[in-house]
């Protein structure tokens, strides 16, 4: 005997150990792309790629608020130059002409290859002298004051057409020289990050830089603009969302789980009024935690925070266990936690195994998030139920007893005796709520992926804000260009460029993106280089189109060696843009996806947003697919929210199976699901009267209930009626409701929604089955 | 004798002290009066890439203290508002905001006009030496650049008026090119 409660310590002893050996090497996540689906047709994989780290992921927006426009302006500048030298940045633009040095020579020196006003027709006599005289012309317009410098050179105007086809309709206002909002009170920078938006390491280092520079700056400048003691920085932009998201979630997570824990502690303490009682009661649940992190962590190779936060409520259910074993074994000592497991130890291995039951629908869901919440708390109630059964016993000292709670449990008897008079509320309040439900006819679930969003809502806002103001590519539309490699892309894209120009022009959008502006394809740049003459043939043509022009043929003579130096150049290719802001730009254009090429060209919606139905009737015939990615991040979001609506009916049918097996009677069957039934039917239903939709998160909560309500209704359902038991049911479910309901408080709205449906629902269901039980002699 | 003297003196008294008392102030005092004004103008520009000087036309608009508006109409059009310290340029159906301080050529022309329109001495004396010279009936404003970044693009503006009226902006810049408009106010 001593040997084997030797052995069964030692082994968990062992498996503690291993444990925390491996806890120390888990690594935690709190990417909430763990909570996009796992995607699996193409259109919907750009759409996570994007997400988690396309072009858009990585921008930026920041803005300066406070002190006055020129501290902000100089604020900006120095700023950006300072940013500028640091290798986080791609990109760092703040409407400071001359920022993009580099990108505008490039550009320039590879205007014949990039303009698509560079014919063979253009470079005739006829094309020459009309394209000379339309720029000489321009000379006298104010603009004239900077194409001057460029005419020598640029004579057919070619950067003019460059700047016209890259810019939109509108561009950022520009206050005291740099970016500003449009009400003149605050300084805008875009910045693109090196780091993927979804590396929130490398975006919270970034921001924190960004921060840094932002104060060094500020303080450097406060010894001209005093006023910049007011100034503040905002930043949004997707990178900057994950990286607050995380903090709060982090911050969620270990303020609920050490809230919750002070309160399971104090109830327990109350309950038992020794430490050392309550220190052996929590033994379980530490080790199901444990198991849960160490099974997440092997699982899955990462555990997200958004799980380890969710752990304060496997606390409050593991802790059930040992408050069982100590109440219901009674003041008896040892000896009775014998007599416990053989008379409870059924009822409670029933309860565990509808609970873990309902936690493997779970895993099976698209969603990483999900399965981990699955296997944690599988592998958490499981561990904490196997050591309560066959280690805390032995871990009970001798003459070990909890003190004497038979007053309480009386009165606690008392109270529901009176409470079941009330029987017949019961199956009322489910018909009640059940009509409710079919009266209301609201659409119970919503389906718009933004409910799970730990963004909030003020976040969003100034992220719209700023975007508006800046003109910065909203991550709403995008037209899909695809073929077998980036040439056929890049042909398809460059016939679609008419098309898509008269849109802008009718006014269906503000402009697009499109990577063959930069990056034309070797078909058309091939083009345009044989169109241009050679050097004694253009010599000709200009003696001839330059008569009765104002102009010497000499002062051509850069254009001349201009147009035969684009004639030797090689072409254009993703190479010759390394190491400027534009690889960037194309890297964000140009993806390649499972052996498919593809150019994605982000649509900047007009001032009235777009009219996406006659956008599609435009351009409907059109070889290209347009995504909205709100919409199909939400179409995706629906098909999951189904997926987890059939998963979440499988676990709860598993559950039934379970108890129909083995209570083998309809009879009883019945009784243990009335009011795991009407709980979740009244929990739906007070949801939608004060307002809400479902999400997926309260679809699991309501999973949650039959998980959990099943381990409470199975005791009505046994013959074993103490008072004790209903004392120890009710402690234990407060523990529960300790965890749950406090998540219900979480400003992360995935835990708020698994704790407004779980918490409450709990308590129904206990108190349902309690109020149902006809057991006479309690 | 002496009294025919102090007489002709007492008359002379009025025209030299309006002579004297024509400074800076006092014109850029009456150019302030007007708060909103019209005008056509043609414009002569003689650069050293062409063999003969261009022309252009159309007109402006004046909206004290801060809104001036240059609007081409020949031979395209083409129009340039200046509001505030922002520039926006408006052709072929696209807008380009501009930060001024960054086209010194056309800062010169737009903001020295609306300065001295506006009759900000401050403004004024922040960017340019000024000279003035002439009556309150027919006077030349010269404006010289004082930031080296500035003088490097433009050399020199003058601008002549009669009275509270601009007659002629003349802009030399630095490169030897040379613009003249000629200003003639609409009828109001």
């Amino acid at each position: 005997m001593i040997q084997r409660r030797g052995l069964i310590v030692g082994v968990w002893l062992l498996a503690l150990v291993l444990g925390l050996a491996l806890l120390t090497r888990a690594r935690f996540s709190a990417d909430m792309s763990a909570f996009l689906p796992a995607a699996p047709s193409a259109e919907q994989q750009i759409l996570v790629d994007q997400l988690k780290d396309g072009t858009v992921s990585r921008l930026m927006l920041v803005g300066i608020t406070g002190a006055s426009s020129d501290a902000r302006a100089e604020l900006s500048r120095r700023l950006a130059a300072r940013l500028r030298t640091s290798h986080d940045f791609a990109s760092v633009a703040n409407g400071e002409a001359g920022g993009f040095e580099r990108e505008r020579k490039l550009l320039f020196d590879n205007r014949y290859l990039l303009s698509p006003a560079v014919t063979s027709q253009r470079f005739s006599t006829a094309g020459l002298h009309a394209a000379i005289a339309d720029s000489i012309a321009a000379l006298a317009l104010p603009s004239g004051a900077w194409t001057k410098a460029l005419l020598p050179a640029d004579p057919t105007g070619e950067t003019l057409q460059l700047i016209d086809m890259m810019s939109g309709r509108d561009s950022a206002t520009i206050s005291d020289g740099v970016w500003a909002s449009r009400d003149g009170k605050e300084a805008l920078l875009m910045l693109y990050t090196r780091a993927a938006g979804s590396d929130t390491d490398a975006q919270e280092a970034v921001l924190a830089r960004l921060n840094n520079d932002f104060a060094a700056v500020r303080a450097e400048l406060l010894g001209h603009y005093q006023v910049l003691a007011g100034a503040r920085l905002q930043a949004t932009g997707p990178g900057v969302f994950g990286v607050e998201a995380r903090e709060r979630i982090r911050g969620e997570a270990l303020r609920f789980s050490i809230l919750g824990s002070l309160i399971i502690v104090a109830l327990l303490w109350s309950v038992y009024r020794s430490w050392r009682v309550l220190l052996l009661g929590l033994v379980p649940v530490a080790s199901g935690v444990l198991a849960g992190v160490v099974a997440v962590s092997l699982g899955f190779g990462m555990v997200h925070a958004i799980t380890v936060g969710f752990g304060v409520t496997l606390i409050g259910e593991a802790v059930d266990y040992s408050i069982y074993l100590f109440i219901q074994s009674g003041a008896g000592g040892v000896g009775s936690a014998r007599e416990w497991q053989r008379r409870f130890w059924p009822t409670i291995r029933l309860g565990v195994l509808t609970s873990v039951c309902g936690f493997a629908a779970l895993l099976f869901s698209g969603f990483p998030g999900l399965a981990q919440l699955g296997l944690y708390s599988i592998a958490g109630l499981a561990a904490a139920a196997l050591v309560t059964r066959w280690v805390l016993p032995l871990l009970l000292p001798a003459g070990f007893a909890v003190r004497d709670l038979s007053v309480l449990a009386e009165r606690l008897a008392w109270g529901l005796r009176c409470l079941r008079r009330l029987r017949a509320l019961v199956p009322v309040l489910a018909l009640l709520s059940l009509a409710l439900l079919i009266v209301l006819r609201q659409p119970l679930w919503n389906h718009d992926l933004a409910a799970l969003s730990p963004v909030p809502a003020e976040q969003q806002r100034l992220d719209a804000a700023l975007r508006a103001e800046l003109g910065a590519p909203d991550v709403r539309y995008l037209a899909v260009v695809s073929g077998a490699d980036r040439e056929a892309v890049l042909r398809e894209t460059e016939r679609l460029a008419p098309k898509l120009d008269a849109l802008v022009a009718r006014g269906l959008l503000a402009g697009y993106e499109s990577p063959s502006r930069y990056l034309p394809s070797q078909a058309a740049q091939a083009a345009r280089q044989a169109s241009l003459p050679d050097e004694t043939t253009l010599r000709a043509r200009l003696a001839t189109a330059l008569a009765g022009q104002p102009i010497q043929p000499a002062k051509l003579e850069p254009f001349v060696a201009a147009v035969e130096a684009a004639r030797q150049a090689p072409l254009l290719s993703p190479a010759s843009f390394r190491g400027t802001s534009l690889a960037l730009l194309l890297d964000g254009l140009l993806v390649e996806q499972g052996g498919r090429n593809l150019a994605l060209l982000p649509l900047r919606a007009p001032a009235g947003g777009i009219d996406a139905a006659a956008l599609s009737k435009a351009l409907s015939g059109a070889p290209l697919q347009l995504v909205d990615l709100k919409t199909a991040s939400n179409r995706l979001y629906g098909a999951y929210l189904d997926e987890a609506i059939h998963l979440v009916g499988f676990g709860m049918l598993a559950i039934v199976l379970l108890l129909a097996l083995a209570l083998r009677s309809p009879a009883k069957l019945g009784r243990a699901l009335l009011p795991l039934v009407t709980a979740v039917l009244v929990v739906t239903a007070g949801h939608l009267l004060v307002g809400g939709t479902l999400n997926l998160l309260h679809l699991v909560g309501l999973l949650l209930i039959v998980a959990i309500g099943s381990n409470y209704a199975l005791f009505f359902v046994g013959s074993e009626r103490s008072a004790s038991v209903l004392l120890s049911l009710l402690i234990a479910n407060l523990a529960t409701l300790a965890g749950f309901g406090l998540l219900a408080f979480s400003s992360v709205p995935v835990l708020a929604a698994l704790g407004s449906t779980a918490g409450p629902g709990a308590l129904l269901a206990l108190l349902f089955a309690a109020v149902l039980d006809r057991h006479e002699d309690a | 004798m002496t009294r025919r003297f102090l007489a002709l003196l007492l008359c002379a008294l009025p025209l030299m002290a309006s002579a004297a008392d024509f400074d800076l102030d006092r014109l850029l005092g009456q150019l302030a009066q007007t708060r909103s004004a019209h005008a056509t103008f043609t414009e002569k520009q003689y650069l050293t890439l062409l063999d003969k000087p261009l022309e252009s036309s159309g007109e402006l608009a004046y909206e004290a203290p801060g809104h001036l508006e240059k609007r081409t109409l020949q031979p395209k059009v083409e129009s340039l508002v200046l509001d505030g310290g922002t520039l926006t340029v408006e052709r072929g159906g696209k807008r380009h905001v501009l930060k001024l301080q960054d086209y010194p050529e056309i800062a010169a022309f737009i903001d020295s006009i609306r300065a001295t329109m506006a009759g900000d001495r401050r403004a004024l004396e922040a960017a340019y030496r000024t000279e003035l010279d002439g009556r309150y009936e027919r006077w030349t404003l010269q404006l010289t650049p004082t930031a080296p970044k500035m003088l490097a693009k433009v050399s020199r503006v003058k601008i002549s008026g009669v009275r509270a009226d601009l007659r002629q902006i003349e802009i030399v810049q630095a490169d030897g090119d040379r613009s003249v408009m000629s200003i003639a106010r609409a009828a109001p």
